[in-house]
């Protein structure tokens, strides 16, 4: 009777299964890499490419000594989370579902929700390197401005990941397969990206549009980051915002996410 | 003591009642069937068994733990291979072993498990790229990972060439021949007849018959039936005296008889004591599913043509 001679307490979940589980994720998002392409290589080669066209390089009126290239900065920061936000999480927590991936895990001692957590480390880390790899090629070898306020532009990177990627946890809830929370996913990251200024940087947009920009996630972070790199603290009315869309999407994912 | 003990479940979604008032004892060692046609209630009963839902009403419990309640354990020491559950399809099947083996305090030797399943030619293929049985060799290896004392196994071959199928039996046998005790849950009455020790037949969320699946087939449908003819008449009480005799009927000059197991050997050694020989004998046995028709009314498959109208 081995059973009756082991332990019936629960077991904690072995130490190595996290480790494990996130070093497997990220191979297999790198096999699939299309969070990683379009989060990361395609904001790293439209640096490259902005560095290099002359009128990027000459200062917008108004806008503190910012070049628009300078100013695209933020943007392509907002590009990136959004994509690894908005496609990168959920299109395989969404196809795991469909798969029964989640199903089978939840029969094993480790329950699916960690299978969530490793996709979540693996694209913050791919949204971080993302960062590092935009301030490296643009500030060291394009001459791009550094963010003066650093710090508040950290806070407003950390903020923002955690607003779109919460975001991206309700398309995986409400998404029945992979291929619709890529659909879903495409179709939200259009609009959030025009608002952040994407095809028209912010302090190139008309008034009202800027207005309507600066009230939607994106619009609001990258002002708040905007701000930054001229030294000031982002504005209350930008933090807060993403605050409370955090707050919104956060409880909308967790009440409606389903794990089969 | 039985491994596994289920008494009265009721699981109902919504207004469709899935299991009601289900009944079951598993012993230790043996290989259990469940067996029953689609939308039996065989998915929710296993379900209900592994702690991944909640019953409405009766108590479960797998090896003296309650599922519910103790979900961790019990999940440590149930191996569970559920129906259409797929991987990644990029996610390589030495990858896969290794992640589910993480998950358990005291896994099995994955390399030997691979040469058990017959997995070390695919260890670095992708699961995408594999074919339906090697997807369910991995399929049971996961469940088997973390050394189980039971193994549910759901719908194992449904999907798989007769061959694959044949495979899948061998490897049934071998987890049952390493101390597992197995839950196989299926709707192939064959598959039932060849593995199960014992089993339930569900239909409609209810328990219509437990058994061996040779008391069962007997049991209730008739057990054997022998035909045959005889050169010269048999006086009446020769063969109605048998025990092991049920009925004699006539069939143009066959005589057909029916009776429990050991019928033929009885009616050939009394044909013999009176000096006769039986001819063109042809011995037919009941199967499971001849016990599912009678029991439910209905065959365990969707009927394709019901035939002419009645």
């Amino acid at each position: 009777m081995t059973g009756i001679a082991r332990t019936t307490t629960a077991p904690a979940v072995p130490r190595g299964a996290l480790r494990r589980l996130v070093l497997t994720e990220a191979r297999l998002t790198v096999r699939e890499p299309v969070g990683l392409v379009w989060g990361v290589a395609m904001p790293v080669v439209l640096v490259v490419v902005f560095g290099n066209i002359g009128v990027f390089r000459e200062p917008i009126p108004g806008a503190g000594g910012l070049t628009l290239f300078d100013a695209y900065a933020p943007v392509l920061v907002l590009v990136s989370l959004a994509m690894l936000g908005l496609v990168g999480l959920p299109v395989p927590l969404a196809s795991y579902r469909e798969l029964g991936v989640l199903r089978r895990m939840s029969t094993t001692p480790v329950p699916p929700s960690r299978l969530l957590a490793a996709q979540l480390v693996v694209n913050l880390a791919a949204a971080a390197v993302a960062v590092v790899l935009i301030a490296l090629v643009g500030i060291v070898l394009l001459g791009m401005a550094p963010p003066r306020q650093w710090v508040g532009f950290l806070v407003t990177v950390v903020l923002t990941a955690v607003c779109l990627f919460s975001l991206g946890l309700c398309v995986a809830a409400v998404a029945r397969t992979g291929r619709s929370a890529a659909a879903i996913g495409n179709a939200l990251f259009f609009p959030l990206a025009f608002f952040a200024g994407l095809w028209l940087p912010q302090p190139a947009m008309p008034d009202v549009l800027r207005t309507i920009s600066e009230l939607a996630p994106t619009g609001a972070a990258v002002a708040a980051l905007t701000a930054t790199m001229t030294g000031d603290l982002p504005s209350a009315q930008s933090l807060l915002l993403l605050v409370a869309y955090s707050a919104v999407f956060s409880v909308v994912a967790v009440r409606t996410f389903r794990w089969e | 003591m039985p491994i596994i003990t289920v008494e009265h479940l009721r699981k109902t979604y919504g207004s469709v009642v899935a299991v009601d008032d289900v009944s079951l004892e598993v012993e230790r060692g043996e290989v259990f069937g469940v067996l029953g046609p689609n939308g039996a209630g065989k998915t929710t009963l296993v379900e209900c068994l592994t702690g991944l839902r909640v019953p409405d009403a009766g108590a479960v419990r797998v090896l003296g733990l309650d599922p519910r309640v103790d979900r961790a354990a019990v999940r440590e020491r149930v191996g569970v291979q559920l129906q259409q559950s797929a991987l990644p399809a990029k996610l390589r099947v030495r990858e896969a072993l290794d992640l589910y083996a993480s998950f358990y305090a005291e896994p099995a030797d994955v390399g030997e498990l691979v040469e058990a399943l017959d997995l070390a030619e695919v260890l670095d293929r992708a699961f995408g790229a594999l074919s339906g049985g090697q997807r369910q060799r991995l399929s049971v290896a996961l469940a088997l990972v973390g050394r189980p004392e039971i193994a549910v196994l759901d719908e194992l071959t449904t999907g798989l060439d007769p061959q694959s199928r044949r495979h899948t039996w061998q490897l049934v046998e071998r987890v049952r021949d390493r101390g597992v005790t197995v839950v196989l849950v299926t709707h192939f009455m064959e598959e039932a007849e060849r593995l199960c020790d014992r089993l339930v037949l569900i239909d409609g969320g209810r328990v219509v018959a437990s058994g061996t699946p040779d008391a069962l087939a007997a049991g209730v449908a008739g057990g054997t039936r022998m035909r045959f003819r005889t050169s010269s008449p048999v006086a009446d009480g020769v063969l109605s005296d048998l025990a092991s005799v049920r009925s004699v009927g006539t069939d143009g000059d066959h005589l057909v008889v029916e009776g429990t197991g050991e019928v033929v050997t009885d009616v050939v050694l009394a044909l013999d004591a009176v000096g006769l020989r039986p001819r063109d004998v042809t011995v037919r046995s009941a199967t499971l599913e001849d016990a599912f028709l009678v029991l439910t009314g209905h065959g365990i498959r969707p009927v394709e043509e019901e035939g002419e109208a009645r």
